[in-house]
């Protein structure tokens, strides 16, 4: 094992470990911002989920860019 | 320990000098499957419908509900794609409940072939829409500073859907796989679950993300509609 798989190895647990917590700390803002336009408007729960799906769909490429970029340095490595 | 990686995929057999991957080969078998179901249901349609044809006018009610609220507009054009994609995606990312079965999603190339589907179809629904020259102005839109910007999300939002798609799917073939290769028996089951939600909601949000698109691109089209468009009812 060269110096090459070590900072691989470790570049690739600190993309997906920092990566994944601003896409959490957004979801997790998200999720409740719905919750609070549902309670407050119930009748609009249909508009409000859908909605919110799609909009955390887009939050969660960020950690999937992550993923792949963790993937992309254990298996398909450039330099190693 | 090895794992194999995600990035390729198995080669299955070849036909002549093209090779055959085992994702290319599910894909085939979702797709007999999808068309010889839906020929045989829609071969006898009856006024009183069978509990089968019921059951088959829900899923494509609720698709076309779902199409008119999201886009807007009245489903018919729409419905056709959006709806194969749905049930496509939906099928291929379950098809790991079949031993043996890797979903077709968990490979790069389908998603990548998926998502140039979606990005052909705003282009053909937004010039149907609009016209060409209207499409191409509506690029401009709200100034022509913008326009390089525009048409680099036209690119970007693809690829981001391309590698949302990989990167769930993928992921949890990856973990089951992990978790597989430390406890065999029964553990893995709770995942598999999970990951059954994961892959019905990423169907949903792929051809959500598809609505929206489509939508946008005829946006202009809604906001200023011909009188020939008014009329309907």
């Amino acid at each position: 094992m060269n110096w090459i798989h070590l900072v691989s190895i470790l570049g690739a647990a600190f993309a997906i470990a920092v990566g994944a917590i601003a896409p959490a700390l957004g979801q997790g803002r998200a999720v409740a911002a719905a919750m609070d336009a549902i309670a407050r408007q119930p009748e609009a729960a249909n508009t409000v989920s859908r909605t919110l799906f799609v909009g955390l769909a887009m939050i969660e490429t960020m950690a999937i860019y992550c993923l792949v970029i963790a993937l992309l340095l254990l298996f398909a490595n450039p330099f190693a | 320990m090895k794992f194999a990686s995600p990035l390729e995929s198995k080669l299955l057999f070849t036909i002549g000098p093209i090779p055959i991957s085992q994702p290319v080969a599910t894909t085939w078998a979702i797709m007999i499957v999808l068309t010889l179901v839906s020929w045989a249901m829609t071969r006898r349609l009856a006024h009183h419908p069978t509990r089968g044809q019921a059951a088959f006018e829900l899923v494509v009610e609720t698709i076309a509900s779902q199409v008119r609220e999201t886009m807007t507009v009245e489903p018919k054009p729409y419905l056709a794609l959006i709806g194969t994609l749905f049930l496509f995606l939906l099928m291929a990312n379950w098809a790991s409940l079949i031993p043996g079965i890797e979903p077709p999603t968990a490979t790069l190339e389908t998603d990548a072939a998926l998502a140039m589907i979606v990005f052909g179809a705003t282009l053909w629904f937004g010039i149907r829409a609009l016209g060409l020259r209207a499409y191409l102005a509506s690029f401009a839109q709200p100034s022509i500073l913008l326009a390089p910007l525009n048409v680099i999300e036209l690119f970007t939002r693809s690829f981001s859907l391309m590698i949302r798609l990989f990167g769930n799917v993928m992921s949890g073939v990856f973990m089951i796989g992990v978790v597989l290769s430390l406890a065999g028996l029964l553990v893995p089951i709770p995942l598999m679950a999970l990951e059954m939600l994961t892959g019905a909601v990423q169907a949903y949000i792929f051809s959500a993300l598809a609505m929206v698109f489509i939508g946008s691109a005829i946006s202009e089209a809604i906001e200023h509609p011909s009188p020939q468009q008014e009329s309907l009812p």
